[in-house]
């Protein structure tokens, strides 16, 4: 079966689009899938510090665009997972160095190989965005629960189903139940009531990320963190298994309505 | 602890996110500015006084939504309808 080409964007920066896409990889190479994630911020690279594969990189997307080398030669293969590898952006190049119709080529040639083909999109709706979009099959959107965030993913959306790209689905990353609790964050329901769309995924925020990211090991390889979980259910539920989602906070999980019926008052200040 | 005794409700920043949110959507989505609205609404208020006696300030034009769908609300205060010459 021919490869699933997912794109991974936001609208806005900073939302963790990179995390995300690395820690899918990891989490869906773990389940003995193939897969290859790409890097489409080109200026701007960065899976490859996440991933911890930047002294590995020899050849670029653009490289491979402008015929300096084959496909295969400018993949780099992970550090610890043997079917997971890396097509890495240019970094002294800009968003015009590649078109979506190259995009969309270079999807097709991985297709055949891989079981998942993932792209990190830049922030933005400008070229990048629409290179990162061309050859997905289907889209995800990363969003945190922040005004700012959710309106920018409001806007990714419309131009998703202007694309006619599938119903995309969403990632809220970075919930703090503490917050939640306390009425001082937006919870899942509040934003998916706002954008009506498919819910993928719930991350929580997660000091661990941070230490990950420093290291370049990804999260999900850390087996009892918060937010390794989160991505390796998300990982599950794009195989297209049932995963129930984590409890953070929000009112409309099933701990929270059991803790109201037992203590009606006992979350009120 | 004690708007539980008064039966006041705390409004959180959750709720204000909330609103604030929903109502930049509508005219994002909608594509109609704030600014076009009040052009709108001076055009409204020109047609609308030829034929009957509006309150000008209690003009309310708004944009909601509902059932996927984007839609005008006007709120024109009729002080008297003019009598025909």
């Amino acid at each position: 079966m021919p490869g699933r080409v997912i794109t991974i964007t936001s609208g806005k920066g900073g939302v963790g689009k990179t995390t995300t896409t690395a820690n899918l990889a990891v989490c869906l190479a773990l389940l003995g899938q193939r897969v290859v994630a790409i890097d489409a911020d080109i200026g701007l690279r960065n899976l490859d510090v996440v991933l911890g594969l930047e002294n590995r990189v020899v050849y670029d997307l653009v490289d491979v665009v402008e015929g300096r080398c084959r496909l295969r030669q400018a993949l780099i293969r992970d550090k610890r997972l043997s079917e997971m590898y890396l097509l890495p952006a240019a970094q002294t190049r800009d968003k015009t160095a590649v078109n979506p119709g190259q995009m969309v080529e270079i999807c097709h040639q991985l297709r055949p190989d891989f079981d998942y083909i993932l792209i990190d999109s830049p922030a933005g709706i400008e070229q990048g965005f629409q290179n990162a979009v061309a050859g997905a099959d289907e889209v995800i959107i990363v969003t945190t629960p922040e005004v700012s965030a959710v309106r920018d993913a409001d806007r990714i959306i419309g131009l998703v189903e202007a694309g006619e790209k599938g119903p995309a689905r969403l990632i809220i990353n970075r919930i703090k139940p503490d917050m939640v609790r306390r009425g001082d964050m937006l919870d899942v329901s509040d934003v998916l009531e706002i954008l009506r769309i498919d819910l993928l995924g719930i991350i929580p925020e997660d000091e661990h990320i941070i230490v990950s990211t420093n290291k370049g090991t990804p999260v999900a390889h850390d087996i009892g963190v918060p937010a390794a979980q989160a991505f390796r259910n998300i990982a599950r539920r794009l195989r297209g298994e049932e995963v129930p989602f984590m409890s953070l906070g929000g009112s409309d999980n099933l701990f929270g309505r059991l803790r109201r019926l037992i203590a009606p008052r006992s979350d009120t200040h | 602890m004690w708007d539980k005794f008064t039966g006041k409700k705390r409004v959180t920043s959750r709720e204000v996110a909330k609103q604030r949110l929903q109502l930049v959507l509508i005219h994002d989505r909608s594509d109609i500015s704030p600014v076009m609205l009040e052009a709108l609404k001076a055009d409204l208020i020109a047609v609308i006084s030829e034929h009957l006696d509006i309150d000008q300030e209690g003009i309310e034009i708004t944009l909601s939504e509902s059932r996927g769908r984007s839609r005008l609300l006007a709120t024109i205060p009729i002080l008297g309808r003019r009598t025909r010459r």
